[in-house]
């Protein structure tokens, strides 16, 4: 399985770093790429309610996100599904945030994971986890070299 | 969980294989016989050498008669490396934001504790 995963640390206690993850006010003001204006932002926050978010980027292209939560369990982890509307990545994927209340706030882990519906290729690319952690910690390293970025 | 990725590492730790993985990058394929030529051991050591890097998906066998031909799998890596690139642009400068609004809520709900 292949994921990438960030670290982030936060001078915000947890109960506030969670609802700026999950409130669509919250929302509205960070998710995206770029700059660009988050179009819509909606929540249903309870396990198996779903979230839906459409964005603009600079470019003018619009993208939308959608994904069921997994797991909500304020302030500490926040799991859920993930698929682009447009199916520009098809399939489903898997974000997990953990959220760690540290002496400055908290520490964010957030991963995000291509899940691979069939068996048989996931046995065939289990190999291919160790070193696309190590080039995925390289490539962090080098693109974020001032940050907490982890594989 | 961590079985596959001990695997990997310990198979590009050896400079023998990562010599076997670079030849096979620049000549696209190569027999058993031929990868074994530069180096100076014995073939049954450099069949070893492959069954390691074959079992961490680094490369495939294929046989043909007599011969047996190695080539480097690098597509599994590629597509995964795109999908990496791409989700990594995407949350790092959002993860950014995140980071900044969350503390000027901290610093409203600190101004309203006073």
């Amino acid at each position: 399985m292949t994921s990438l995963t960030l670290v982030r640390r936060i001078r915000a206690r947890p109960s506030i770093v969670f609802d700026a993850l999950t409130m669509p006010e919250g929302i509205a003001c960070w998710w995206g790429p770029d700059d660009g204006p988050v179009l819509l932002a909606e929540t249903d926050l309870r396990v198996g309610g779903r979230f839906r978010v459409r964005f603009r980027m600079l470019d003018g292209s619009e993208h939308e996100s959608s994904g069921e939560y997994l797991e909500v369990v304020r302030p500490e982890r926040l799991t859920m599904s993930w698929r682009w509307m447009d199916g520009e990545d098809p399939g489903e994927s898997l974000v997990e945030i953990d959220l760690r209340a540290i002496a400055e706030g908290t520490e964010l882990t957030f991963t995000h994971s291509r899940l691979h519906d069939e068996e048989t290729r996931r046995s065939h690319e289990a190999g291919w986890n160790g070193s696309l952690d190590k080039l995925e910690r390289h490539f962090l390293a080098a693109s974020n070299g001032d940050r907490h970025d982890q594989a | 969980m961590h079985e596959p990725l001990d695997r990997t590492f310990a198979a590009l730790v050896d400079p023998t294989r990562r010599a076997i993985l670079a030849r096979l990058e620049r000549e696209d394929s190569a027999s058993v016989s031929e990868l074994a030529r530069p180096f100076a051991i014995k073939l049954p050591a450099v069949m070893k050498h492959l069954d390691v890097l074959a079992d961490a998906g680094l490369i495939t066998r294929s046989k043909l008669g007599r011969t047996v031909t190695v080539r480097l799998a690098p597509e599994p890596m590629r597509e995964a490396m795109d999908w990496l690139r791409r989700y990594e642009r995407f949350w790092s400068a959002g993860l950014d934001r995140l980071a900044a609004y969350a503390e000027g809520k901290e610093a409203e709900a600190r101004e309203k504790d006073r």
